[in-house]
């Protein structure tokens, strides 16, 4: 796990499954802001990225767009959280189609990642990791994927899956 | 590690024999240039381990990217009802840069497809369901983009170019004859 100048307040290591989901409010476009409490009473899936921009087709974001209906069914909402800028955010969801928020874990940087444990501190950006988080704000599953693997979606919907109907 | 969550079953195309070591799953979008630039590397692969080798491609269109490559894997299904699945895959994939509703059509009486019945396939959305059916299973088995390859139901996490697909197969042969 990376060293930071900010203790995680779990001690280390990426939050798990029971934990309550610590609360954030980042910008979703250069002029708003989303908390997850606001979510409240939905399943969200949180999905930590390194970087906008990554060079290849099918990217992780990509992919959660194409897979987006799926994760409706379970009345999920789903986040993309990188320590991009909001304007950043707004051109690579623009050019890719994005229809599910990208949140600016810019400033300070990396924050919301260091609470969920998943902050690089020696390359500057957060894990592959992912949490289903839900409707009462419990962690129901987490996962980091070896940051040059995209993960893929079916461990999300295994996750949405397994939540009480 | 990611496996694959469907089996391959009749209803898959499939190339070589259904009892062969080792089968090669490919989840593939004809518009994506990565599976173009994949396409003749797989040829060699088959040519390589000949009957050895079965292969069986799925569509995995990444569609909100790619405006033509649902249509593309329809048109490659209808074809399929006709027996016609893989001269289909392969048109698509050598005429990528040209997607798109002429080139379908070219394709079809190509292949001497009924060209009114193309049309009303891709009009009716004959084939959604099958490549809805594809996709979705995918990404049941952790298909991460494309493409992605499956050698014995394993996620491939690894390049595919011809020499690391080539030493990836041959692996699975290797402990297959030890075990």
């Amino acid at each position: 796990m990376a060293q930071s100048n900010v203790t995680p307040i779990h001690g280390g290591g990426i939050l798990p499954a029971g934990t309550p989901a610590p609360d954030f409010t980042l910008h979703v476009t250069p002029d708003q802001t989303l908390s997850l409490s606001d979510l409240r009473g939905k399943p969200v899936v949180l999905a930590f990225y390194p970087a906008d921009w990554s060079p290849v087709c099918g990217d992780q974001m990509a992919l959660y767009n194409e897979v987006l209906p799926e994760f409706q069914k379970f009345g999920a909402e789903v986040l993309g959280v990188s320590v991009d800028g909001s304007w950043c955010h707004a051109a690579f969801a623009e050019a890719r189609h994005l229809h599910f928020p990208l949140l600016a874990d810019f400033e300070p940087k990396g924050a919301v990642a260091q609470k969920y444990g998943v902050y690089r501190g020696k390359d500057g950006i957060t894990e592959r990791a992912l949490f289903v988080i839900d409707k009462n704000g419990i962690i129901t599953w987490s996962y980091v994927s070896p940051i040059a693997v995209n993960p893929g979606a079916d461990g999300i919907l295994d996750a949405l899956e397994a939540l009480p109907k | 590690m990611a496996t694959l969550k469907v089996p391959v079953t009749p209803e898959d195309h499939a190339q070589g024999p259904e009892n062969a070591e080792v089968t090669l799953v490919e989840y593939g979008d004809y518009e994506c240039p990565h599976c173009g630039r994949a396409y003749p590397i797989v040829k060699q692969v088959q040519k390589h381990f000949k009957k050895r080798l079965r292969f069986v491609f799925r569509n995995f269109p990444l569609s909100e990217m790619h405006s033509h490559a649902e249509a593309a894997a329809e048109v490659a299904e209808f074809a399929g009802s006709q027996g016609k699945f893989w001269e289909m895959h392969d048109l698509l994939f050598e005429n990528q840069a040209r997607l798109g509703d002429a080139l379908f059509a070219e394709l079809g009486e190509r292949l001497k497809l009924s060209t009114p019945a193309l049309r009303q396939a891709l009009e009716q959305k004959t084939f959604d369901a099958r490549v809805r059916t594809d996709f979705s299973g995918g990404v049941r088995s952790g298909v991460n983009g494309t493409p992605t390859f499956f050698i014995n139901g394993r996620r491939h996490d690894d390049s595919f170019d011809y020499d690391t697909l080539v030493s990836a197969i041959r692996a699975v042969l290797d402990t297959a004859k030890s075990a």
